[in-house]
């Protein structure tokens, strides 16, 4: 079987399994139908891992009209699937991850809801199937629709404990904004199809490019629209508010899911549309989609940085450091080459592994203490050392200790970013990691003193285990889990041959016509080669030190008392996220205006 | 081609974004989050629009005899309509699930989730 005709299957192996399981799940023992669950998607992550090998070469582009349905004279209404390094990979990373995620909430849920033990595998299998499609279709609606199903289905996977009132909450909030999102991707859709009576990326990205001469109003207009969605989803300033009240209310191996690579596909369906659709002569000029790009980054990565310092409350306090990687993400997506996205790739992969470990580790609190705040558990998990090491090894590797793979991300695209960007990635590292080490320091080793409590915000006390009873003692798998996924981490550091794929995807990545002539002509242009990503001198020596600026802010923190009451100039930056739905839609429309006016 | 309904689309997704944010009542705000996607189906069927067109379907007219509109808008508008209805049922079960944990529907008294 050539790689090509495995591309749908990748989709629709857990779209099956899904359904098999809402079809048998009333009649299914609870063990029977995690087994099945497991096992589809497991089976997802062999045909990925086997089409990623088959791969005759880092820049080759399998492309798959599925049904037959090939372009007649230039036009098309088929569904094209493109599996190119960079799609394939990541529907490798959702595939190995979910498994991940699956296995940790084995014994995550002891009571799952009544009569019907299939529906949390089912709803995973789906987000699986939603994931995995919308990083290899090769068309702009399909992509919308893939979009919309990991949206539906994650709204529903963090409301999925429905008996509790802020996980309802956080989850319509998600939904709302999310699915504005959606739509406004959908409006910049009808505008392209406006102009160029296409849909599938390619056919757009040639239909612009045979009329050059810079962007009019219109075609500016599509981009920000389709590209507001994409940002919701990857939660950039100011869209992110979502991002942590769904966080901080959805059960832990959603968590994994949602920090770990859904976001991420958000930033890949930025650039994705970017360099397939805008990058011609007839898109986007390049200066203007680096500004953009490189403010909203700035922007998010120091909001993202100066919110997760702030935080009590653990899931909440790792998802404001996921907005701040995204934000690091985004600054390497500005910089519009190659060794930019490569840095990016290696970052997410590195990023997807650590972040989804450190929520494991959370979860374990979760339902050993029945509470993630703190302040309130100081001291308590003294008597989980295998759990306390690798939430420390977590929050290091986070700030970017080599040779971690999110040390060797950090390096490769702040190089490729350049001058005060370096100054930024050290220091939005470090806050992030020290907020973990901190939070590590104060809990496992019960470091500083013992803090009063304060009402003003979301402190994480008293939140229910996601089990049926506090746990006596942590299972196995809990710990395995997170344990793989920090060596995980490490080996996308160590692998040379990654490295190198890698180099390749992104040349590939970021060559416009080499896609364009791919996809619609069949025809393979080898893209300009570039040095693969590489560890340097610089690189490392910046990854210690924002490791050791990390050590030092946690140290500093838990030694210094703490006060009841949050500090003064952080106040109105925490009253912006105020919870209220109404707010974040306001919020929705000043970022849309900003896009705008940062690409005019 | 008027340019009326592409105002009428701008027009119902800011209307719809402003209901949402001035919104004292979640059922509303869903409600609102149906008018912003009711933008979507009225700018993609005004961009099929031909003028003079039928509806495309060639059992009593031969093709090309006289113009009609895009078909293909039109099946977008359909899976546009299918997402739509999941997406409200899906919040509106939440609104439910709110309604039965807080004892209200108002987001202005919904604060649990902050800073």
């Amino acid at each position: 079987m050539t790689v090509a005709r495995m591309l749908p299957l990748i989709v629709a192996t857990p779209l099956f399994g899904a359904a098999v399981l809402v079809g048998a799940g009333r009649r299914l023992p609870r063990a029977a139908a995690e087994v099945l669950g497991l096992l589809f998607a497991a089976g997802t992550a062999a045909l990925a891992l086997a089409a990623s090998a088959a791969l005759p070469s880092s820049t080759a582009r399998p492309v798959e009209w599925v049904g037959g349905w090939r372009p007649h004279g230039g036009a098309s209404v088929g569904i094209v699937l493109v599996g190119d390094r960079t799609g394939l990979g990541l529907a490798t990373l959702v595939s190995l991850l979910v498994p991940a995620a699956l296995a940790y909430a084995w014994r995550y849920f002891d009571e799952p809801p009544r009569r019907h033990a299939a529906s949390f595998p089912a709803l995973v299998l789906l987000f699986q199937a939603g994931m995995c499609g919308f990083a290899l279709t090769g068309d702009l609606f399909n992509a919308f629709v893939f979009f919309e199903l990991m949206g539906v289905v994650a709204y529903a996977l963090t409301g999925y404990r429905v008996e509790e009132a802020r996980a309802v909450q956080g989850g319509l909030v998600f939904g709302v904004v999310n699915s504005l999102g959606g739509y406004t991707t959908l409006l910049g859709i009808g505008l392209l199809y406006a102009r160029t009576g296409e849909l599938g990326l390619a056919q757009i990205g040639r239909a612009l490019d045979a009329r050059p001469g810079g962007p009019d109003a219109l075609v500016i207009a599509a981009f920000v629209l389709v590209a507001t969605g994409l940002l919701v989803k990857a939660a950039a300033v100011p869209f992110h508010f979502w991002l942590a009240d769904a966080h901080a209310v959805a059960p832990t191996p959603v968590c994994m899911l949602l920090s770990g690579v859904m976001v991420e596909l958000g930033v890949y369906g930025t650039a994705r549309v970017y360099w397939t659709v805008f990058a011609g002569p007839g898109g986007i000029p390049a200066p203007d989609a680096h500004r953009a790009l490189l403010a909203l980054g700035a922007l998010t990565a120091v909001l993202g940085a100066v919110m997760c310092w702030q935080q009590r409350h653990l899931k909440r306090l790792l998802a404001y450091s996921t907005v701040a990687h995204t934000g690091l993400f985004l600054i390497g997506l500005a910089v519009l080459t190659p060794e930019g996205i490569g840095g990016v790739a290696l970052y997410v992969l590195a990023h997807a592994g650590v972040k989804a470990a450190l929520f494991a580790c959370v979860g374990v609190l979760l339902d050993r203490f029945g509470s993630v705040d703190e302040h309130e558990l100081h001291g308590k998990g003294r008597e989980l050392p295998w759990v306390a090491g690798m939430f420390g090894i977590g929050g290091l590797a986070l700030a970017g200790l080599p040779p971690f793979g999110t040390a060797l991300g950090k390096a490769v695209t702040e190089e490729a970013a350049g001058g005060w960007a370096t100054a930024l990635f050290v220091a939005v590292s470090a806050v992030t990691g020290g907020a973990v080490l901190r939070a590590g320091a104060r809990v496992f080793l019960g470091l500083g003193s013992r803090p009063p409590g304060s009402p003003e915000e979301t402190t994480g006390e008293g939140e229910e285990p996601e089990t049926r009873r506090l746990l006596a003692r942590i299972p196995d798998s809990m710990l395995l889990v997170p344990t793989v996924l920090l060596a995980c981490a490490l080996a996308v550091g160590l692998v040379p041959g990654l490295r190198t794929a890698v180099g390749g995807a992104a040349d590939a990545f970021t060559d416009h016509a080499g896609y364009l002539a791919a996809v619609l002509d069949g025809r393979t242009t080898e893209p300009a080669p570039t040095p693969a990503p590489h560890w340097t001198t610089p690189g490392v020596v910046w990854g210690l030190l924002a490791t050791v600026l990390a050590g030092v802010l946690a140290l500093l923190a838990v030694q210094r008392p703490v006060r009841g009451e949050p500090v003064r100039w952080t106040v109105p930056l925490r009253r912006l996220h105020s919870g209220h739905v109404g707010d974040y839609v306001a919020w929705f429309l000043a970022g849309v205006t900003l896009l705008a006016a940062l690409l005019v | 081609m008027s340019v009326l309904p592409y105002l009428c689309a701008g027009w119902l997704f800011l209307i719809g974004c402003y209901g949402l944010a001035t919104s004292r009542n979640l059922i509303h705000a869903v409600g609102c989050l149906a008018v912003c996607q009711s933008a979507t189906y009225v700018l993609l069927l005004a961009v099929g629009y031909r003028h003079g067109g039928t509806a495309p379907v060639f059992s009593d007219i031969a093709p090309g005899s006289r113009p009609v509109v895009d078909p293909v808008v039109q099946a977008l508008t359909l899976t546009d309509i299918v997402i739509g209805a999941t997406v409200t049922a899906l919040l509106l079960s939440l609104v439910i699930q709110i309604a039965k944990r807080h004892r209200t529907v108002d987001p202005d008294e919904l604060s649990e989730l902050r800073g």
